[in-house]
């Protein structure tokens, strides 16, 4: 290697590695270590007390929203894993036969999606307003002592809100897996019907497996679009009330006019260790795939 | 509070995850370990926000746009300046160089009001430039931590209350007994005290205020025959035989958090006195104190004739219920008028809360002050020290409200002449009140009351039974808020 390779290359790994050190482990370092201080933002260094775990005790024992958070943080997984990721699916399916004006319905499954999350709050807000709201009005309970409290009830909020998600999550699924579908070679499917398969068993015998790697990254983003869940219920009510989430939480934590930092990094932490949970097992996964071929 | 905004309205959180390679993504390994970068790299985000807001304190608002504006004594020509004694006790024309304003007035109206006021100030001090550095008030308000301790401008607008004090605790402000000792005479006690922080220094000029008062419509009440109450057992009469009537008696609308808030500071102080309210706020006492239990207990006995579903109701709905004669009564700030025009705004009035305790009587309300504080690191003190002193003159408040209508001006004697009914009405009821208060989010920790505070309320909404615990919750956490 000449001179000039060398430099050419510790230059091509050396600034992304710096970027890399600066914008990810630089951050998350930091908040892991913040995690265990106490400190409201205001003086330097000096002003940061070390706190021991307390952060951590506090949140589990005396934050009321904590544990509610990490339920609906779980509860906002298990909807995209069982409902919107498999009606995304659905809908990409559907589509894919080719039906008569298939792309009208396309484009207006997938108009949700070009939509910010922050939009489709208010949008959905319109709906569900108990006095002057679209779905109370029509079904006749926008009266003052019959009213439905879509937003505002603890019990019911946080479906409400979910139908929202997941009336974006479902199209964004369908798109991706549409893509994939489109890829599938047809001689795969014409050599099913000539072994006499029917569709059902040729899409979960033939399709399905071939669409692996779509699987894969759907999944993938399943995961990481309900962990990282936050406009909608910022929108709706700042995430009180029934619409607890850890996003939610570190923000109130550390955005702000008084902010408890140490504290809201030990939310910060929660949150990551909760997602490195999927990473990890994708990532196991994945290595242990690639050892196999 | 609505141009105050206690809470921040909104977060970013980055977009959707691109969805790139879609092409490529049939079978290639390539593909899939891209998925995974962007899996690993968005997962660590969580984190990752975490600690470059906290480490690094950078600016998250997104939102937040800066816009320098100079109001040069050459610009000064749109309001006719107050003649001569514009300068108030800075003396006409001393004052010289560059003065810098941080503002959080972005909203138009506030925003001409303010340049209107400067501009009176730049053509009596032609020696004098005055540059306003205009930000998105929520922006303003969230990063105001980074601002200060970055390099702030001379002045800056900011609220009166435990919001003030706690940033001249930090050493964050500037002193201003020397702009005191001119405009002290303008201002009545209750300002003043206002003004002080914690160390009995003056850190803060108050511009103007607004009531937090029972609003109704004359109307309604003139047609049903209903009285304004008095005392507690005429309120809840009041409220059963509007219920009897049809209409919701107490409109709520608790979305946003903060409104309720206003219900429990109104009924402490009549209950409890307004040293026991401001003790509760510094948290010299509890909030498992049974006082603070007999307030909720009060609550209750009006929590049937309140409006239902009112922690999924903005106030704007809520006010728009009393707008529709559907309720009769609605405890808020002045501003609730915002949604009244023309006629309806005639209709539209509103009396003190009624008095629970005859010790009390009705001594206490909560009037928001805004105003403006210097920062500690002012560059140009001698021109920041006469402008303060101007804008505590009658003069130069009459001058924000002619173009802002929707407060009163600070000044004791301050022009009236222009205001309206509501303004005239809400001028008499604060200067009636023995006691201002600041309301909850501005006289406690902020982020205390509008998150924990809050959420305690919208879960005795939610069960009245359990108060007692919630409130024990509630102490235990604001123990760990206090001491940090």
């Amino acid at each position: 290697m000449s001179v000039r390779d060398k430099v050419v290359l510790s230059l091509m790994v050396g600034i992304p590695l710096l970027g890399v050190l600066f914008f990810i482990w630089f951050p998350a370092v930091a908040t892991v270590i913040l995690s265990f201080t106490k400190w409201n933002g205001i003086g330097g260094i000096k002003a940061i007390k070390a706190d021991g775990v307390q952060n951590y005790v506090q949140a589990a024992t005396n934050y009321p929203p904590f544990w509610p958070a990490v339920r609906h943080n779980v509860l906002w997984l298990i909807v995209f894993l069982v409902i919107a990721t498999p009606l995304g699916m659905l809908f990409a399916v559907v589509l894919d036969r080719n039906l008569r004006g298939g792309r009208i319905y396309q484009s207006l499954l997938f108009l949700p999606v070009m939509l910010s999350l922050a939009l489709i709050g208010i949008i959905w807000e319109l709906i569900y307003s108990p006095n002057f709201g679209l779905l109370n009005n029509v079904i006749g309970r926008s009266g003052q002592h019959n009213l439905i409290d879509w937003l505002g009830n603890p019990h019911l909020n946080l479906w409400a809100v979910l139908v929202e998600a997941c009336w974006r999550q479902a199209p964004y699924v369908m798109v991706l897996y549409l893509a994939g579908l489109k890829a599938v070679d047809p001689t795969l499917r014409e050599a099913a019907l000539v072994d006499g398969a029917g569709p059902w068993q040729t899409f979960w015998r033939v399709v399905f497996p071939t669409l692996r790697p779509i699987n894969v990254v759907i999944l993938v983003i399943t995961v990481i679009e309900s962990l990282r869940a936050f406009d909608l219920v910022y929108i709706t009510n700042g995430g009180n009330n029934g619409l607890e989430l850890l996003s939610v939480l570190i923000t109130r934590n550390i955005v702000g006019q008084v902010s408890r930092i140490g504290f809201g990094s030990a939310l910060g932490v929660v949150l990551l260790v909760i997602s490195l949970v999927p990473i990890v097992t994708f990532l196991v996964m994945q290595l242990r795939q690639e050892k196999r071929s | 509070m609505t141009d105050s905004g206690s809470s921040p309205s909104s977060g970013s959180s980055g977009g959707p995850m691109p969805a790139s390679g879609l092409a490529t993504l049939a079978t290639s390994r390539r593909a899939v370990l891209k998925g995974l970068a962007g899996a690993a790299s968005l997962a660590v985000v969580p984190g990752a926000l975490a600690a470059a807001c906290s480490s690094s304190k950078t600016k998250t608002g997104g939102t937040g746009s800066t816009t320098p504006t100079t109001a040069g004594a050459s610009t000064a020509s749109t309001p006719a300046a107050p003649s001569g004694s514009a300068g108030g006790g800075g003396g006409g024309g001393t004052a010289s160089g560059t003065i810098t304003f941080g503002s959080n007035y972005s909203d138009a109206v506030p925003k001409a009001a303010f340049a209107a006021m400067i501009n009176g100030f730049t053509s009596a001090n032609p020696n004098a430039k005055v540059t306003i550095n205009t930000v998105d008030h929520n922006t303003f308000q969230n990063n105001i931590n980074n601002y200060l301790q970055g390099t702030p401008d001379d002045l800056f607008t900011w609220f009166a209350g435990f919001r003030m004090r706690f940033f001249a605790d930090q050493g964050l402000a500037t002193p201003i007994d020397d702009v005191w000792d001119k405009i002290g005479g303008n201002f009545s006690d209750a300002f003043k005290n206002a003004s002080k922080g914690n160390d009995g220094h003056y850190y803060f000029v108050p511009l103007y205020n607004y009531p937090w008062a029972v609003f109704y419509r004359k109307s309604v009440f003139a047609s049903k025959g209903y009285q304004i109450p008095k005392t507690w057992d005429d309120f809840v009469t009041l409220q059963k035989q509007m219920q009897k009537d049809g209409l919701v008696p107490m409109a709520m609308g608790q979305k946003d958090g903060w409104p309720a808030l206003g219900t429990f500071d109104i009924i402490n102080m009549r209950l409890n006195g307004f040293q026991f309210h401001m003790d509760l706020m510094a948290h010299k006492v509890g909030w498992d104190d049974p006082k603070v239990l007999a307030v909720f207990q009060k609550w209750t006995e009006i929590l049937p004739y309140q409006q239902p579903g009112a922690t999924g109701r903005i106030w704007q709905d809520a006010a728009k219920s009393l707008l529709n004669k559907q309720a009769g009564m609605y405890l808020l700030g002045s501003f609730v008028a915002q949604q009244f025009t023309g006629a309806d705004l005639d209709d539209l009035d509103f009396f003190p809360y009624p008095q629970i305790d005859p010790a009390n009587g009705q001594d206490s309300i909560d009037a928001p002050i805004d105003g403006f504080m210097m920062s500690k690191k002012v560059k140009n003190k001698d021109g920041a020290t006469a402008l303060l002193e101007y804008i505590g003159t009658p003069e130069a408040e009459a001058l924000y409200g002619k173009t802002d209508p929707s407060d009163v001006a600070a000044a004791t004697n301050a022009d009236t002449s222009n205001y309206n009914a509501i303004q005239k009405k809400s001028v008499e009821i604060i200067s009636g009140a023995k006691n201002i208060a600041q309301f909850l989010d501005r006289d406690t920790n902020p982020q205390f009351a509008d998150d924990t505070v809050a959420n305690m309320i919208d879960s005795f909404f939610n069960s009245p039974g359990d108060v007692a615990s919630q409130l024990k919750s509630l102490e235990s956490q604001a123990k760990q808020v206090f001491t940090s």
